[in-house]
């Protein structure tokens, strides 16, 4: 049985293993159950409930379940949740504070880097994670960055104009 | 001071989307989002065969696994007359599969259980027995009397041919054929090809026994016709279904038909009496729903020798999988197909269709299309270009004294299409001086000292949108018009809602910006709300690019009628007569005196707290509108291309796209929808298809087979406009998100064609992978069909 407990009194149902594991999501340590062949993808929306996280093809080739692991763009639907045992993860809802907009987020709307929205979380991070270690990247770099990421409507032109801008902002923001 | 349109977010206006705002969020609320209490999760096991008599089935297995609540068979199905359900072009097809399965990935049985894993393992454990029969994979092997009967489920079907059509005067067309000085003749095969919007389909089906009412949340584009379908398919009362749409991460037509899954999940809810959630995976969207294309054609131009073009023949082919599911108007069996060369003026054309039923996946939906015309505008550009450079004429001007001039409107095609309106010539010239056209034989010959070819491709079309009127639009009898509901609230805020629904559109934002158009409050103030059949007002839903066309005009409709209203209350107010009133936006006022007026809040307002005397209370309505034509955007695309002979790696330098959408509401959104489109126009001419090996197996049945062009590949596309607008239109406009994945594929191809001109190649059918552009320059032969099954050489 795969189903998830989060209160760490609940004990596991019959006979299907599980382990216990401790991972921290968006700045918070949370201790889970799981099956060991649960996909962290799986864990994130259906046992965190974080449904900003998108699943769009379960086999590693649209993006649209990428999230931070480490700091380091992982589609999440590539990984099992016990790999991620004592380890960080940062999901889109990371990305805005309760008052404040993330520039990479303000830079999707400003430059209409979206349109059904179902690649926009994963894009995000992808293009978090390219922005932490280049602030100031040119359009190809770019274009290299969010090439795991499927987009099916937008033809990535705006959304790599999204990036430009939102590069450009945190450099004026750091400066 | 009148109000500045532009600053409170009117027609014209590019202002940014308000869905985006839980887009960027993560609180986008898709289907797969939704979680009901003591929710079950439902997997469907398919065919791994793609013809197949089903010998038989062994469930126990899987009934045996702990949190497994129901296993479906086709059996059980049909116990309740469920195991086939009709399709939205007057065929069936199976739900489950009782006698034997027709394509790969067809549905054989449900699991229903307490987890998706748990299902899944279950599925694995039911043990199905196949006597094999033999796979049909094209429509000439359909077509051979001698090969094994796909449809015996059929009365009356006595062989594999599902349609025989024919339009247009072919008497008319044998002469102007016999006058003609040349004769221009093309083969051409469209790829079957996959919508494959990024999430796949799904539903959650919710049976209430107390209170029988069935609730589905699910990705359709057509809510209200799945509420009339599961009306008619499971005998349930129609005030009793209510369907939501959520949030749609895209549909492109994927999303118009009524599959299997989500009629099976509505019967486990009832049997379970619990809400059942079924998410399909990429595999089963890709080889089991509605697909695109796979049309074959012969093609001729009769060509007089000063360049005229004097008929035009076509005789197509088409592959429709196993079920005739074609979502479609009844009237029109190969869709729109006879919009071909309806930007030229020709005097006369005969069209002769045929349909077969093969051993693949039903479907044939509008992929980003309405209803077959991206292959009836490729078609017609490869044939023009053909017959360009069969008359050695240059391409640019062969195009340009066929088009019908700019006065030369109204016009009634050669298939008998009525168009309204364009500037082709003017749209035209604008793309080649945007790609330079005039120094390209300079650049070619400097390209060829480097040892690349160069090539430009052009394609010019006006595609019809907004089906439709309803004398000749219907969907399964149900007229195509659409609708919208407004109600202005007391403080001048607005609710909206309409028959449309958007996947990515920005319905949101858009059709509020036309209210504030009609009425002058500002686009923050309205609020848009489509998907929920309980409270949107019936319509036919997005696909085809009709909302705009359809269900735009419909919100400008009912905002005309709050309007009116507002104005004898504006009357009422000023204590004038109301032919005394004049109307600027957001506001009525005294024509002897334009400082004394009334604004449409403080109307709103009396509307509730103030109305004349007799005046029925509130300031609400509703619109149906049945568009008199469909509209006629004009698009003319210009690719540049290098080719690299050593490999056959073909580079887009230059892609150049004007448009004519007629008059644009979001400019923004109408761009981004050009540059969606086109890049779904270079996935399909460049590498994104489906095909099927002898035994049926589908190739292209995830992202490693069937590949979507990345970032990295894809190019950059400059942007154009012309504004026509629509002459019967309320607001002008024509529609747009398909024109560019309708006129985008000729583009590309052409310009590859160009390059390979001199190479005796006249023709390599998409896709056109390096292996078949360099097989096509080092043989010099035309490269016909898909890979790797190939028909007809
Ligand atoms: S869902 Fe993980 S890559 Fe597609
Ligand atoms: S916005 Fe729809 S997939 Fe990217």
């Amino acid at each position: 049985m795969t189903s998830l407990y989060e209160e760490i009194s609940t004990p596991p149902a019959g006979d299907v293993p599980v382990r216990r594991v401790t991972i921290n999501v968006n700045g918070q340590a949370r201790t889970v159950d799981v099956e060991p062949r649960l996909l962290l993808a799986h864990l994130i929306r259906q046992g965190l409930k974080l449904t900003g996280t998108h699943t769009g093809c379960d086999t590693t080739n649209c993006g649209a379940c990428t999230v931070l692991f480490d700091g380091r763009p992982i589609k999440s639907c590539t990984m099992f949740a016990v790999q991620a045992d004592g380890h960080k993860v940062e999901t889109v809802e990371s990305l805005a504070s309760a008052s404040e907009l993330h520039p990479i987020q303000e830079g999707f709307k400003e430059k209409h880097g979206l349109q059904c929205g179902f690649c926009t979380p994963g894009m995000m991070m992808a293009a978090k994670a390219l922005l932490e270690r280049n602030l100031n990247p040119t359009e190809d770099e770019i274009r290299w960055a969010i090439s795991g990421n499927l987009c099916r409507c937008t033809g990535y032109q705006n959304i790599v104009k999204a990036i430009l801008w939102a590069a450009e902002k945190m450099r004026a923001e750091s400066k | 001071m009148p109000l500045d349109e532009i600053k409170i977010g009117g027609m014209g206006a590019s202002r940014r989307r308000v869905e985006d705002n839980r887009f960027i969020r993560g609180k986008g609320n898709y289907v797969d989002d939704i979680v009901l209490p003591d929710m079950l999760h439902m997997e469907i096991l398919r065919s791994p065969v793609a013809h197949a008599r089903i010998k038989s089935i062994d469930v126990s297995k899987a009934w045996d696994t702990p949190g497994v609540r129901l296993v479906l068979t086709g059996e059980m199905m049909a116990a309740r007359n469920l195991a086939w359900m009709p399709t939205l072009s007057y065929d069936t097809q199976a739900v489950l599969a009782t006698d034997k399965v027709r394509f790969q990935g067809q549905e054989v049985c449900a699991v229903i259980a307490d987890d998706p894993y748990i299902a899944k393992d279950a599925c694995a454990k039911i043990v199905v027995e196949y006597e094999i029969l033999p796979a049909i994979v094209n429509p000439l092997q359909a077509a051979d009397p001698a090969s094994v009967l796909i449809r015996d489920d059929k009365e009356n079907q006595p062989g594999n041919k599902v349609f025989d059509w024919e339009i247009g005067d072919k008497a008319g067309t044998d002469k102007a054929f016999a006058a003609a000085d040349k004769i221009s003749k093309i083969e051409l095969h469209y790829p079957r090809t996959h919508p494959s919007p990024l999430e796949c389909c799904g539903s959650i089906a919710d049976y209430d026994r107390a209170t029988g009412k069935l609730t589905v949340y699910m990705t359709s584009q057509a809510p209200h016709i799945v509420r009339a379908a599961v009306a008619l398919v499971a005998e349930l009362p129609e005030h009793q279904i209510r369907i939501v749409s959520p949030d749609i991460g895209g549909g492109f037509g994927n999303k118009v038909p009524i599959y299997p899954g989500y009629v099976i999940s509505i019967l486990a809810s009832i049997l379970t009496e619990k809400p059942v959630k079924w998410i399909e995976d990429k595999t089963g969207n890709l080889i089991s729903t509605g697909f695109g294309r796979d049309v074959y054609l012969k093609g001729e131009l009769a060509l007089r020798k000063d360049g005229r073009i004097l008929g035009v023949r076509m005789n197509t082919v088409s592959d429709h999988g196993a079920f005739f599911s074609d979502a479609q108007p009844s009237k029109f069996k190969i869709g729109l197909m006879h919009s071909a060369f309806a930007c030229y003026d020709i005097p006369v054309a005969h069209m002769m269709s045929t349909g077969y039923y093969t051993n693949k996946a039903p479907g044939g939906v509008a992929y980003r299309c309405s209803f077959r015309v991206t292959e009836a505008m490729f078609f017609q550009e490869r044939m023009v270009q053909a017959a360009a450079d069969d008359l050695g004429m240059d391409q640019a001007e062969f195009r340009r004294i066929n088009f019908v001039k700019d006065d030369e409107f109204p016009h009634r095609t050669a298939f008998g299409f009525l168009t309204d309106s364009g500037q082709y010539g003017k749209c035209l010239d604008i793309g080649l001086e945007a790609i330079g056209y005039k120094n390209f034989a300079k650049e070619k010959a400097e390209a060829a000292s480097r040892g690349r070819l160069l090539g430009i491709g052009i394609s010019t079309m006006t595609e019809p949108l907004g089906a439709g009127n309803s004398r000749e639009y219907d969907i399964l009898g149900i007229k195509m018009f659409d609708s919208a509901e407004l109600r202005v609230h007391m403080s001048g805020k607005a609710l909206l809602r309409t028959g449309a629904k958007s996947q990515g559109q920005g319905h949101e934002t858009t059709w509020a910006q036309i209210v504030t158009h009609e009425l002058g409050i500002p686009a923050e103030d309205i609020v848009v709300e489509e998907g929920d059949t309980d409270t949107a007002p019936f319509g036919m839903g997005t696909y085809a690019s009709r909302s705009t066309p359809v269900a735009g005009a419909a919100v400008a409709m009912v905002a005309r009628k709050i309007r009116a209203k507002a104005r004898k209350i504006a009357a009422h107010l000023l204590e004038v007569s109301e032919e005394d009133i004049e109307w600027e936006l957001g506001r009525f006022y005294v024509r002897s005196n334009q400082d004394r007026g009334v604004t449409i809040q403080e109307c709103a307002m009396a509307a509730y707290s103030n109305m004349p005397d007799g005046m029925e209370p509130g300031l609400e309505n509703n619109a149906y509108y049945d568009p008199p034509n469909l509209t006629w955007p004009f698009a003319c695309y210009i690719a540049k291309v290098e080719i690299d002979p050593e490999t056959g790696v073909w580079d887009v330098l230059q892609f150049v796209a004007v448009d004519d959408c007629g008059v644009r509401i979001n400019p923004m959104i109408v761009e981004g929808q050009i540059m969606g489109g086109l890049t779904e126009a270079y996935a399909m001419a460049n590498m994104q298809y489906i095909t099927y090996d002898e035994e049926g197996n589908c190739i292209g049945a995830n992202y490693m087979d069937f590949l979507l062009p990345t970032a990295w590949e894809t190019p950059g596309f400059e942007l154009y406009e012309v504004v026509t607008p629509c002459p019967h239109h309320p607001i002008g406009a024509k529609g747009v998100g398909e024109c560019a994945t309708v006129g985008g594929p000729a583009a590309f191809v052409n310009a590859v064609m160009d390059a390979l001109k001199d190479k005796g190649v006249r023709n390599i059918d998409m896709p056109l992978m390096p292996n078949r552009v360099y097989e096509a320059l080092t043989t010099g032969n035309d490269v016909y069909g898909m890979p790797p099954v190939r028909v007809g050489n």
